[in-house]
């Protein structure tokens, strides 16, 4: 029970950087690299912030701010400089590991014996502070984010992703809208690495590898797992496929598997994923479970 | 600044040049001069290269023109963005994709279009109080599309989806409005009764608009004024009676070499 307990907090907790991706990977089209480097670099400065004596919430402020300034030169790169968006995350992923060592100063900085936005949640049973703590989050981000995409400016965002030549036809400035949406998906994604810290209890260098492929495979098993849905019901999966990822992560480290292997599971889980539409096709898996995939059909 | 004595639109001694400064230098638009009066709706003609895309591209603001000027109604507007036109000028895209948002609904689609180069604000927009207005506008279209107001236009057909695209052009009435070919990637039924519901549009909201069409039947037929593009030039230009007098054959022969 404790472990669901804890798979459960780490799933909420890890869903900010889903929703974020979900922001650039499916609404704006963008496959965003940034999120390897912006991840770690809200560790090290949300973490480096407490260990100077900054408030937690103060600090977990920082860090999104962080992510979202690594948003803006991703955003700037691709839209002003016409950079290729895959290589303009790259390069500010590449940029992040340098600064996030620089942030932190060493490899590896521990919060042992500071406050953290987890210190006032201890009297809960074990790991309900995660869950208690992602519970809010994760509430507050997708309640805002649900009215912002319904807004006239979120609107005109959801619609330069699908079809930038018609917005900028209807005046929008599709790359305003690049950038403010990098800007919106990195603040998101540098909150979550401040909380996985806090959570965790440290920062490291090495945290961010890996990381786009739990923030897909959040995005991915939530629109496998429940099909068609409208866009505020896909921002709501996301975070249950992040829950239901840690589960399967759970299951299979049970069965013997070490944590140095969670990268292998992490992508074998997300290929199987995303091929289960074509599997489907060949092995005739009944429908329910394959229907939404990435279309819109009916 | 806008002053209702000067013309819709005019173009003065407007060239084009692609590959600038290569060997492959080419000047599509040859010193265009055009002057578009309030309420012509202009139908162009021309074969394939003869730069009336060129033509549309350069009064949206797509491409730029290498020199030669571009006024609305007496302001200068040479160097506006694609962007900043929008506020005065729509158009309406050859494929029925290019012109819509695919897994937005029509009724999401209809009101993008309907605050064309407006600001947008951080302030909810309002879906469901404005359905019955977008089902009637819907409904004008006589296809069908009031029924399918919260469907992902991705799941339209072209026909549907075109509609859609003309009525986003002129869900808030356009200064002018570009028809690139908008009929041609449909079929006959679907491309007569959309040329239909467009001339009944333009003439009863009196707008200003500009048809690139290859039917020499729909130019006849569609329009108060006819202009023949010829390798970069206005070769001909007939408004009023002398349209009406045209036939086919004298169309026809502007395509002879």
């Amino acid at each position: 029970m404790n472990l669901i307990t804890s798979a459960i907090g780490q799933g909420l907790l890890w869903a900010l950087l889903g929703i974020g991706l979900y922001l650039t990977f499916r609404i704006l089209n963008f496959a965003d690299m940034t999120v390897e480097g912006t991840f770690p670099l809200g560790a090290a400065v949300a973490v480096t912030a407490i260990t100077h004596g900054i408030s937690p919430l103060g600090a977990t402020v920082l860090a999104a701010l962080a992510g979202m300034a690594a948003g803006l030169i991703t955003g700037l790169l691709c839209t002003k400089a016409k950079i290729d968006s895959l290589l303009a995350g790259i390069l500010t992923m590449t940029a992040a590991y340098s600064v996030n060592l620089r942030i932190m100063g060493k490899s590896n900085v521990s919060l042992l014996g500071k406050q953290t936005l987890l210190t006032p949640l201890r009297n809960l049973p074990q790991y309900f502070d995660s869950v208690f703590l992602g519970l809010i989050v994760i509430l507050i981000i997708t309640a805002g984010l649900i009215f912002f995409l319904q807004t006239d400016f979120g609107q005109a965002f959801i619609a330069t992703g699908d079809n930038p030549v018609m917005a900028r036809s209807l005046g929008i400035k599709t790359d305003s809208m690049v950038i403010i949406g990098l800007m919106l998906s990195n603040a998101l994604v540098g909150l979550c690495g401040a909380l996985i810290a806090q959570s965790n209890g440290y920062a490291d260098i090495n945290m961010g590898i890996g990381t786009i492929v739990i923030a897909l495979a959040s995005i991915i098993i939530g629109e496998v797992a429940f099909g068609d849905l409208t866009l505020n019901q896909r921002l709501v999966a996301v975070t249950l496929g992040s829950i239901i990822y840690r589960l399967i992560l759970l299951a299979v480290l049970q069965l013997g598997f070490s944590t140095n292997d969670l990268n292998l599971i992490s992508s074998i889980v997300l290929a199987l994923c995303m091929m289960l539409p074509r599997l489907n096709n060949v092995l005739h898996i009944k429908e329910p479970f394959v229907k939404g995939g990435l279309s819109h059909d009916k | 600044m806008t002053n209702n004595r000067e013309p819709m639109l005019q173009l003065k001694d407007v060239s084009t040049v692609v590959n600038a400064g290569t060997p492959n230098q080419t000047t599509i638009l040859k010193k265009i001069n055009l002057t578009i009066n309030d309420g012509d709706f202009i139908s162009i003609i021309g074969t394939n290269g003869a730069g009336k895309s060129t033509l549309f591209n350069v009064i949206a603001g797509s491409l730029p023109v290498a020199s030669g000027q571009l006024f609305h109604q007496g302001v200068d507007i040479t160097t506006m963005s694609v962007e900043q036109r929008t506020s005065f000028l729509s158009r309406v895209f050859q494929d029925p994709k290019m012109g819509t948002a695919p897994r937005m609904t029509v009724a999401e689609n209809l009101l993008l279009a309907a605050k064309r180069g407006e600001k947008r604000h951080l302030i909810p927009r309002h879906l469901k109080q404005r359905l019955p207005e977008l089902k009637q506008l819907a409904a004008s279209m006589n296809n069908g599309l009031e029924q399918r107001l919260n469907t992902a236009t991705g799941n339209l057909s072209g026909g549907q989806r075109q509609a859609l695209s003309f009525l986003m052009a002129t869900i808030k009435r356009p200064d002018i409005l570009l028809l690139d070919e908008h009929t041609a990637a449909l079929d006959p039924h679907t491309s007569q009764s959309l040329l239909h519901a467009t001339n009944q549009r333009i003439t009863e909201d009196h707008l200003t608009a500009l048809m690139i069409t290859h039917r020499m039947e729909d130019a006849l037929t569609y329009g108060n004024r006819l202009i023949v593009l010829k390798a970069g030039q206005i070769v001909a230009d007939f408004a009023g009676k002398e349209k009406q007098q045209l036939t086919l054959d004298q169309l026809y022969d502007f395509f002879e070499d």
